[in-house]
């Protein structure tokens, strides 16, 4: 049956944007359904591919007239769910605004639209020996306004940071139509730090058209050593003893055993795969500098009771030690049908107890873990490998999830790092925040969106939400928001 | 009743009387922002370190706490605050730098004070006391609302607590100096920082380009050889005078612009007034009797610094960024009592 309020939609939408570039059609539809997180699927009611800054501008005030919500998608690459469609809202992807406007070289910078991926910038970019810092581990696929939208770290965050400190600014569709510039290409800019509050709200507050993002210098030099360990929690205590010796590495990443021995089977980086731990530790900078600091590391690894210890010996083995934590998440994944990543930070200093409490979990709902993490920053990406054609095992995978992200929360920690919440972590929101501190976010959100037409859903659990949620988690005899009627 | 608990009550009773606030803490900073009439509201007893664990790279203190205090115990550990903040007075806090933004000569290459923000625990203008982020790297459960605090002149929370990233000090840190003009100063700068050159400060002023090095001894060194120039005596009063504004080019009692903008910007000549530069270009400080400092670098953020002629600190927000800026006020602070009108008379 023809859906009459859609064909209504699409006369209007056509005002703004060519036909070949709306999606109504069931089949067109299907790719849409999810985000990297395959887990949830919800097929959109309509998808809007536009091609210019001014189209997204003409959609936006579309839906704002008509009431009809907006979940913006980038690449689709997100692991938290936060490009899942709605049934009765408008998928707008920014996949088409895929141009780089500008570099300047002088100031580093490059202005990129939103649908450029994240390596597109480095490629661009190294004609001036510059290079964009932040690097997921889809850099080759996910896009620069997805970034932003998520915060998106990477494997260099200790030293260079997340993607909220690498953007000068941004501009913004409202969603009211209007077009706001925030941030500038220099230090800072007039009013409220805007560009940090727009970083990581995952489409919740205005449309992404444009980003310029700082660049940097490449390094003259890069130089990693692959640390084995008997324990995990040793690899841990290396990493503490590291950084208390004054240096901050570029990067510094930790395997466990399964990990390890997944990785090594997949693209056979090198691994000693007898190692229970095995650490990376790259430095990067000037070549006297990284030569004599790697001096220094190297013998504070041995002291925090190394193994063995093995220096890339040239720029070929680097890459290939790299290759094997880079190839991490599709090798475990080749170890079960499926497998669910989780992404908890906590102080590096209750990494021993997390670690100890995920195995013993593990052991009790039968489901093996292979834990990747981002050490230098304690980000886990605890992978949880299950089967989701066996009833009930995805369940048992969400719940066993769950409760390691409340874990995380328990030692002072959170419940992402840099996946974002989206879809997937919103109930896990309710035990992270008061009802109080849920309700700022609300009105925060309300200050941009009175109406909650972009992403609605997402991110920010309502109270109610958190009701239902807290019938199922009593925390030591206590519902959470006891002041709210249950139903 | 904790000092934070009868803060809470304190704001929480202004909310029910609509009565405004001024946050008060050290009285470093009275200069800055505009000038408002409104109850202070005294947050300078809530002091004291948290937690501060060197290996985990955070400090967590209470807002009140005084930077010098902090500073001395990251020290004791070989670690700072790389924002490298001004203190513009003994008894200025952390709170009160956090709220106005503040960074100093570091700023440039190692970040600005938001880019070290963690968390914080902040009071709204609803008497809620409501924690944020938290005490890890990486975190992105909900909005930034703690960065939104940083520079929002306390506009939208009394800030209570706060975590920072802190960073280990450099090996060895050296100046130098070279003798050139604005123009040439600037396109050395940018040459130097395309090479990755181990820069932490700038300046230039009259005819001088100064410039810090920070890194491993061999790096510092090594640098020193290829850039030439000569050795900058007294180098660490040179950049606490740029950082504390007691250099010569700050005089007392004259108008005090601050511009930023993108560092490559090219030089231009003020006409009867003084200028100086800091961060590789990026914030340049013009002083003087000035007819209309919009005459100078169109594309750039202005800041009516100190020894303001009129009430007007800030530079206009166009007009969707202001009504914007007013609802998000009114999101943390419905009433409007904290600070009201501290950045712009209608927020």
């Amino acid at each position: 049956m023809p859906d009459i309020k859609q064909q209504a939609f699409i006369r209007k939408l056509r005002k703004h944007i060519p036909a070949s570039c709306i999606l109504s059609e069931s089949a067109d539809l299907l790719p849409y359904e999810c985000d990297g997180l395959s887990a949830y699927r919800q097929t959109p009611w309509l998808v809007a591919l536009p091609e210019t800054a001014a189209q997204v501008q003409g959609i936006v005030r579309c839906c704002h007239e008509s009431s009809i919500a907006i979940v913006a998608r980038g690449a689709g690459t997100g692991l938290s769910g936060g490009a899942l469609p709605i049934n009765n809202g408008l998928l707008l992807s920014l996949a088409k605004l895929k141009d780089i406007l500008s570099i300047d070289p002088a100031n580093r910078l490059a202005t990129v639209q939103p649908g450029v991926r994240n390596i597109a910038i480095t490629q661009a970019a190294s004609k001036y020996g510059l290079y964009y810092a932040p690097d997921p581990s889809s850099q080759i696929a996910c896009s620069i306004g997805g970034n932003v939208a998520e915060n998106a770290g990477g494997v260099h965050c200790l030293k260079y940071g997340l993607t909220v400190h690498n953007i000068a600014s941004l501009k913004i569709i409202t969603i009211e139509g209007e077009q706001l510039t925030i941030g500038s290409a220099g230090f800072d800019s007039p009013g409220y730090d805007l560009l940090a509050l727009l970083t990581g709200s995952e489409g919740l507050l205005g449309i992404i058209t444009e980003v310029t993002v700082r660049l940097l210098p490449a390094p003259e030099f890069a130089q990693v050593i692959l640390a084995s360990f008997s324990t995990v929690e040793a690899a841990g205590d290396a990493v503490t003893a590291v950084i208390s010796s004054g240096i901050i590495p570029a990067g510094l990443e930790i395997m466990d055993h399964l990990a390890i021995r997944a990785a090594e089977d997949f693209v056979h980086a090198g691994y000693p795969v007898d190692a229970a731990g095995l650490l990376l530790c790259e430095l990067d900078g000037a070549k006297t500098e990284v030569i004599s600091q790697m001096e220094s590391v190297k013998e504070t690894l041995q002291k925090a009771g190394a193994n063995s210890l093995l220096i890339a010996k040239d720029e070929a083995e680097r890459q290939r030690f790299w290759a094997g934590r880079k190839a991490a998440f599709p090798a475990v994944g080749r170890l079960a049908p499926d497998y669910y990543c989780m992404d908890g930070t906590i102080p590096r200093k209750h990494l021993g107890k997390v670690l100890a409490t995920i195995s013993q979990w593990s052991a009790e709902y039968g489901l093996p873990v292979a834990n990747v993490f981002h050490a230098g920053d304690g980000n886990l990406h605890p992978l949880i490998l299950y089967d989701a054609n066996k009833p009930g095992e995805l369940e048992r995978t969400e719940e066993f999830g769950g409760r390691i992200l409340e874990l995380c929360i328990s030692v002072g920690g959170t419940i992402t790092g840099e996946h974002g919440v989206g879809m997937e972590k919103i109930n896990q929101m309710c035990s992270q925040f008061t009802a109080a501190e849920l309700q700022q976010f609300h009105a925060i959100k309300a200050a941009f969106d009175p109406e909650g037409l972009l992403n609605p859903g997402k991110a920010i659990p309502t109270l109610v939400r958190c009701a239902e949620f807290g019938q199922m988690h009593v925390h030591q005899g206590a519902l959470p928001f006891p002041e709210l009627e249950r139903f | 009743m904790s000092i934070i608990e009868q803060l809470r009550e304190t704001v929480l009773d202004a909310y029910k009387s609509k009565t405004p606030l001024a946050i008060t803490g050290g009285r470093s900073k009275t200069f800055f922002g505009r000038s408002i009439e409104a109850t202070p509201l005294e947050v300078a007893s809530n002091t004291g370190i948290i937690n501060y664990e060197p290996s985990e790279l955070v400090i967590t203190v209470r807002a009140g706490t005084r930077l010098s205090e902090i500073e001395t115990a990251l020290a004791e550990h070989r670690q700072m605050l790389a924002f490298e903040p001004p203190h513009f007075g003994k008894t200025a806090t952390l709170g009160g730098t956090i709220a106005c933004g503040f960074s100093g000569p570091r700023r440039a290459s190692a970040g600005a004070a938001r880019d070290f923000i963690l968390g914080t625990k902040i009071i709204n203008g609803k008497g809620e006391l409501l924690k944020f982020g938290g005490q890890v790297m990486k975190n992105v459960a909900g909005y930034d609302v703690s960065r939104l605090m940083t520079g929002a002149l306390g506009t939208l929370g009394v800030l209570t607590e706060l975590s920072l990233k802190v960073l280990p000090m450099p090996e060895k840190e050296t100046s130098l100096c070279f003798e050139c003009s604005e123009q040439t100063a600037l396109d050395l700068l940018q040459q130097w920082l395309g090479e990755n050159q181990p820069l932490s400060a700038s300046s230039f002023y009259r005819g001088t380009l100064c410039v810090r090095l920070s890194g491993s001894a061999q790096a510092i060194d090594q640098t020193v050889q290829s850039l030439g120039g000569d050795t900058l005596e007294q180098a660490s009063e040179h950049w606490l005078s740029l950082r504390e504004q007691t250099h010569h080019f700050f005089k007392k009692d004259q108008p005090l612009w601050r511009v930023s903008l993108p560092p490559a910007t090219p030089a231009q000549a003020i006409i009867d007034a003084d200028s100086l530069f800091e961060w590789h270009g990026g914030q340049r400080w013009i002083t003087g009797d000035i007819d209309n400092i919009n005459t100078y670098y169109s594309d750039s953020y202005k800041t009516f610094f100190r020894n303001k002629i009129n009430n007007t600190p800030f530079q206009p927000l166009p007009a969707p960024l202001l009504s914007l800026h007013q609802r998000i006020k009114q999101a943390m602070d419905p009433e409007g009592i904290l600070n009201p009108g501290k950045i712009h008379k209608d927020f």
